[in-house]
């Protein structure tokens, strides 16, 4: 079980992207210092090889004209020439006749590993100053004499080998740097997925609360951090939305559910005749009716804080679509005695839901004529910046306090306790709703002169 | 008119078809999609009238679009529990032509079958109504009524040919606010009846005989009964 545990968590460090990456530096690390290595290897010690093998042509040439102007003496003459030439005793020449006797060099006996004929070996060779490394090549003459060439090259051969091992060690060295520090990226990343991990699994075990502390670097994690906070925060918001609308169906949908019962039961009850049953009834269906308008709206509310209608979003008029619903409601106005002015300009496009738009104004300007007396004014008014448009509807009615101003988007809070004027008082948490879905919010604050209400509704205008 | 209703709900469906047969129509009864499919398919309807979410793997998104896949071109209204916009919108294009939500008013749907069921179908486009003695001209957008030119707002022009063109039916007040200000929401206070009354100060005011009559609990209608 154990094992099996280890096991388990050996492959998930095999799996961990800081695992990835520790062995992905490492194996480019090796990869290119190995490349690196080749090529200086095939570019110096090759060099040197090839140097040699030149060398040793252009001796063997050399000897074969000598041999055709004045046969071996010549050759040996032209050897014995080069010896006394030859200060750092790198050059090896041995000159034989036919029966296999010395006639010139600086060798004794010609070298086994050098067969007869063979064009050139390479091989052990017992010098004067001891034993060695050379480089050899032969050329039998037409009169049966060979002469001998070759380089002393067990100095190169001692630094190829001190080269090669430097190399080895060099890569080896490279491999252990680059996969260590990979494992401290890794070790870095852990450290620093490691609180949203722990954020997350906490939220996943119920503390809603908890969020991710940020290192305040203001780098890639913090960003992270930083959106997966918002993001609990929006989420933590819309749970509070809706623990006000399960509290809210508790408390304002009873009431107006338990009057209808009651009506009806009575109904049932001591209605005597058809036509005061029917009367009984159509009063009931009447308050089912406003139970499912309230519902609605409750539901509608629900729905563009979930966001979902942003799908729905197209460019539209604002204040065309302003200009509409205020010639919707100024029959409504005017029945009430009320002048209803719009002003801006006539054409301020906006990216957004344009029947959601025209319900936001739509509630803003019926609350705005619910709440001024006869003879008073509302005026709508459009508005638009660069990142903005707002449309604010001031009245002349008695206005709300702060205190009421604070609450006032609040689902089913109404401003006047005796709750005369007709609504649900879910006006304006639809307005807040609708304008935070086009990234903007509700402002209520008092009108010009401290007299009667603004209401401002700001739209976001990104990607418009 | 002949209706087929497809409703899984047999307490609804019962409901709905009581009262359309009350008001005079003839009802067939499928519960299920496939039926509703077949019966659609195969007999010839006025109007159908389809429950949004139906069990046996044909909802009614699903039949409609099979339905116009075979060029019937018969109107469709959709009764749905689904009030979400995206719904709505995903059950006219489908090919539905009305969509009624849940929970409803027998005398809203009952409107809206009727408009939709007497909704001319390919014939050339209108180019007159007539009620009574009022006139209307689509193209030169006049109204007279009594040989007299009554002058109409655009809006006010809209609402009476909405109300015209539906002549001797009820139109709601959703069904107004739908036709004539393209809204989908409630506009709580009741905006609807103070326009038709401004109406009715045009068109009415001063004739023999009142043209647009209020339905109670329905809405409005115009009737040219002198």
């Amino acid at each position: 079980m154990e094992g099996a545990e280890a096991n388990e968590s050996g492959w998930r460090s095999v799996r961990s992207i800081g695992f990835r990456i520790a062995a992905l530096h490492a194996a480019l690390m090796a990869l290119s210092s190995g490349a690196l290595v080749a090529f200086l290897w095939w570019n110096t010690g090759g060099y040197l090889d090839r140097q040699v093998e030149r060398g040793l042509r252009g001796d063997l040439a050399a000897f074969a004209a000598d041999h055709r102007a004045g046969g071996s003496a010549a050759v040996a003459a032209a050897i014995e020439a080069r010896l006394a030439e030859d200060t750092d005793t790198e050059a090896i020449y041995l000159l034989i006749d036919a029966r296999g006797v010395k006639l010139a060099g600086n060798l004794d006996a010609w070298p086994a590993f050098l067969a007869p004929g063979s064009e050139g070996a390479e091989g052990r060779l017992a010098r004067e100053a001891g034993e060695t490394t050379a480089r050899l090549q032969a050329l039998t003459f037409p009169d049966g004499s060979r002469v001998l060439v070759g380089r002393d090259v067990g100095a190169r051969r001692q630094l190829q080998a001190l080269v090669a091992e430097s190399v080895f060690y060099g890569l080896a060295l490279a491999v252990v740097l680059a996969a260590s520090g990979g494992l401290l990226v890794a070790q870095v990343l852990a450290r620093r997925t490691a609180p949203l991990l722990a954020t997350a699994a906490a939220i996943g075990h119920g503390d809603l609360a908890r969020r991710a502390p940020l290192s305040g670097n203001d780098d890639e994690f913090d960003r992270l951090a930083g959106s997966f906070n918002a993001m609990l925060d929006r989420l933590a918001g819309l749970m509070e939305g809706m623990r006000q609308v399960s509290n809210a169906i508790a408390h304002d949908l009873r009431t107006p559910i338990a009057r209808t019962r009651a009506g009806l039961e009575e109904v049932l009850r001591e209605a005597s005749d058809a036509g005061a049953l029917k009367a009984g009834i159509e009063r009931g269906i009447e308050e089912l009716d406003r139970v499912i308008a309230l519902f609605e709206a409750l539901l509608r509310i629900a729905e563009i804080e979930s966001g979902a209608r942003r799908s729905a979003f197209a460019t539209f008029n604002l204040a065309q679509a302003v200009e509409d619903v205020a010639a919707l409601y100024e029959p409504v106005a005017e029945a009430k005695g009320i002048r209803l002015e719009t002003e801006g300009p006539s054409v301020l496009n906006i990216l957004g839901d344009r029947n959601l738009a025209a319900q936001a104004v739509a509630n803003l300007i019926d609350n705005a004529i619910k709440f001024t007396p006869e003879g008073g004014l509302v005026r709508v008014r459009v508005a638009g910046s660069g990142g903005w448009a707002e449309v604010s509807v001031t009245d002349t009615g008695p206005g709300m306090p702060e205190p009421v101003r604070a609450r006032a988007v609040e689902r089913f809070f109404r401003g006047e306790p005796s709750r005369s004027t007709p609504g649900f008082g879910l006006g304006l948490a639809l307005v807040d709703a609708v304008a935070q879905l086009h990234g903007g919010r509700l402002d209520l604050v008092a009108g010009p002169d401290g007299q009667g209400l603004t209401a401002t509704v700001r739209f976001g205008r990104e990607g418009e | 008119m002949r209706i087929l209703l497809v409703e899984d709900d047999p307490e609804v469906a019962r409901f709905v078809a009581k009262g359309l047969r009350e008001s005079g129509h003839v009802v067939d009864w499928a519960d299920n999609g496939r039926d509703g499919l077949f019966l659609a398919a195969s007999e010839s309807y006025d109007v159908i009238v389809l429950d949004r979410m139906l069990p046996a793997g044909m909802d009614g998104v699903r039949l409609v679009e099979t339905l116009r896949a075979t060029g019937s071109r018969v109107p469709v209204l959709f009764l749905s529990a689904l009030a979400q916009v995206d719904e709505r919108v995903r059950g006219l294009k489908a090919g539905g032509d009305d969509y009624l939500t849940k929970p409803f008013a027998f005398v809203e749907l009952l409107a809206r079958i009727e408009a939709l069921g007497r909704r001319p179908r390919g014939e050339a486009p209108l180019t007159r109504l007539v009620a009574g003695d009022l006139e209307m001209d689509l193209l030169a957008r006049t109204v007279r009524r009594a040989g007299q030119v009554i002058e109409l707002k655009p809006r006010e022009f809209r609402l009476l040919e909405v109300l015209l063109r539906h002549a001797g039916q009820v139109v709601t007040r959703t069904m107004l606010l739908e036709a004539v200000w393209d809204y989908h929401f409630d506009p709580q206070t009741n905006v609807i009846d103070v326009h038709v009354s401004r109406l009715r100060q045009k068109v009415d005011k001063g004739f023999a005989y009142p043209l647009i009559h209020t339905v109670r609990n329905a809405g409005y209608m115009v009737r040219a009964d002198p």
